[in-house]
């Protein structure tokens, strides 16, 4: 995998660097550059510390669309076993920017359903960059249903800039696909999990998400519609994007201090994209601990529980 | 029809309101462009005669069109906007929202309860003019509290959406909005009793996406303009025109996503229809 960098990663790239070029070097003349890259490494830790405590809101959004970043289908590579994939609606198409299917958490079988991002230009294009069709929800609301079923907890990783805005999306449906995932995820009688892992992007990212319990990794964010979006609205004007990324209030803290997440997640530093097994780690502890809770409450309990979480969200006077 | 005398005034200011046409006497039909007599398009329910497009209408204007004389009974009119994000863009949402205010207009929608042909429903008509007739969090909590309202009433419930779709003014608790008012719904599904979701011009992302389209019969306006993304949103996307009727009422009609195209003169026979035969 090449390394991406955000503009804002740069000095932090060009230190790795070095101790790639140190490390190359060393082999060649066979010296010894422990205490120099040790130097460095020190450094990199100071640099990134500096850079990540003062990260701006819309720097954030960018991290929680780092190419880099892992995506659904890492952690569950990372977190799971047995993981058999399950295709299609059923009614038109299997809509590779959903993905989902039965795996196991230690021992005990789940059922994950993720937006799918791509990391190549190939697979950006077969997961139409995480936007889903109507039959991306409609597969998650069947695997939600088949969840049901079987009695098997349900957790869902977000990642999305929201469904995906075209003729074919309206064409079929989209709206209802949406609504009919919102009203089904209220009703199901097992525990849900939603984990917002990137990018938590509207009504797209909600057809997923409503649950139990939400949670947030460190650098994802959670929005109502992009901050690029928002900014040509109301400013006419796509640049005003710091301004309204920092208005929008989108990050995992602004979530948490609003009541509309759980539990935010702690990344590796520098970000889930300096590595993945870490990121997985700290997630798959999370979502234990979270399981085992919601594993003792009845259904009434968690059906109550769920409807009075979204039904308390509101600000008014 | 008595309601047009009564109202008489109040459209006519609405009408100036809503239209950049020549003041007063004539009026621009948007959609076939031709200059109609004001008093002509009033006659006919604010339908235009040349081609049938339906006008944009208040919440006022539609409760008298829907409900018995007198029967509408406002609730939760109590509860105003907040700005939890204490948002800005080129004004202050407070601002934007006190001005609305000041010009006696309300809320981005009015729910209550009503009669409907002697039947008692609670209702929400949405209100275009304020704000986009956006959903915030007093949306979604009018909304919200009229369905738990028809739940232990047991009454059922009709709704008449015209929104551009979120509050973006209000973030995160907006699309929050979405999960909450579909719950609801959920609740009133679970008891039996009907929904009746009306789509007027236009209904819009997330009204669309979610309690707008849970309807269990869902109806639409001739012409409504509805969808999730708009066609301008989705023409910068795909970088091409739309086909022409692309979204609109007859359009949903044709695709499954809708039960009936309903005229606004056959709106009341037809919801009071419907919620009779399908009581139990
Ligand atoms: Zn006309």
């Amino acid at each position: 995998m090449t390394t991406y960098y955000l503009e804002f990663e740069q000095p932090i790239a060009e230190l790795e660097r070095k101790i790639a070029e140190l490390k190359q070097a060393s082999t060649l003349k066979n010296v010894n550059i422990t205490t120099e890259v040790d130097k460095i490494e020190t450094k990199i830790k100071k640099m990134q510390m500096d850079i990540y405590t003062k990260l701006s809101p819309m720097q954030r959004v960018q991290l929680s669309r780092h190419v880099s970043r892992p995506y659904t289908l890492d952690y569950i590579k990372n977190m799971f076993s047995d993981f058999y994939e399950l295709c299609g609606d059923r009614k038109f198409k299997n809509d590779p920017a959903i993905v989902g299917g039965l795996a196991k958490l230690n021992n005990d079988t789940v059922v994950v359903i993720g937006n799918q991002k791509g990391r190549s230009t190939s697979e950006k294009l077969l997961r139409n960059f995480g936007m889903a069709h109507p039959e991306g929800y409609r597969k998650a609301y069947r695997l939600y249903e088949l969840a049901e079923r079987f009695r098997k907890p349900i957790i869902t990783f977000i990642d999305t800039p929201g469904a995906y805005p075209g003729i074919a999306s309206e064409e079929r449906g989209i709206a209802a696909s949406i609504a009919e995932n919102l009203q089904r995820m209220m009703e199901l009688k097992v525990p849900v999990i939603a984990v917002v892992i990137g990018e938590g992007g509207s009504g797209g990212a909600l057809a997923l998400g409503v649950s139990n319990k939400v949670l947030m990794l460190e650098y994802s964010t959670y929005s109502v519609i992009s901050p690029e979006a928002c900014s040509s609205i109301l400013f006419k004007d796509s640049s005003k994007t710091d301004d309204v990324a920092r208005a929008l209030k989108v990050t995992a803290r602004d979530m948490l201090d609003f009541g509309i997440v759980d539990d935010i997640i702690a990344e590796p530093e520098g970000g889930a994209h300096k590595d993945h097994l870490e990121a997985a780690a700290l997630l798959k502890r999370s979502l234990i601990k979270h399981l085992d809770d919601l594993n003792k409450l009845s259904v009434t309990e968690l059906l109550d529980n769920r409807y009075e979480k979204f039904r308390k969200i509101g600000s008014f006077k | 029809m008595f309601w047009l005398k009564r109202e008489r005034k109040k459209f006519d200011t609405a009408v100036k309101r809503s239209s950049k046409v020549p003041e007063g006497f004539w009026k621009k039909c948007p959609a076939c462009t031709q200059i109609i007599f004001s008093e002509e398009i009033q006659r006919n329910l604010m339908v235009c005669p040349k081609c049938n497009y339906h006008f944009r209408i208040s919440a006022q204007e539609r409760s008298d069109l829907i409900l018995d004389e007198g029967s509408f009974k406002e609730l939760y009119s109590d509860i105003k906007t907040g700005d939890p994000l204490e948002f800005k863009d080129v004004k202050r949402y407070k601002d934007r929202i006190k001005k609305l205010e000041n010009d006696k207009k309300k809320s981005a929608v009015i729910v209550g309860e009503g009669k409907i042909n002697g039947r008692r429903v609670m209702l929400a008509f949405f209100e275009f003019s304020f704000l986009g007739g956006s959903m915030g969090s007093v949306v979604g909590e009018k909304i919200a509290n009229i369905i738990e309202d028809a739940i232990e009433e047991n009454t059922g419930v009709v709704i008449f959406s015209s929104s551009g779709g979120a509050r973006m003014q209000e973030g995160i608790f907006s699309l929050m909005q979405m999960a909450k008012t579909s719950a609801a719904l959920s609740k009133l599904k679970q008891r039996g009793l009907p929904f009746i979701s009306v789509l007027t011009d236009p209904t819009t992302g997330g009204v669309t996406a979610s309690f707008a389209m849970l309807g269990d019969i869902i109806i639409a306006e001739p012409k409504a303009l509805i969808c999730f993304a708009g066609p301008r949103v989705i023409e910068q996307t795909i970088r091409q025109t739309l086909p022409e009727g692309f979204q609109r009422a007859e359009y949903l009609l044709e695709h499954g996503m809708i039960d009936m195209i309903v005229h606004r003169s056959e709106m009341k026979s037809t919801i009071s229809n419907l919620l009779s035969m399908l009581a139990k």
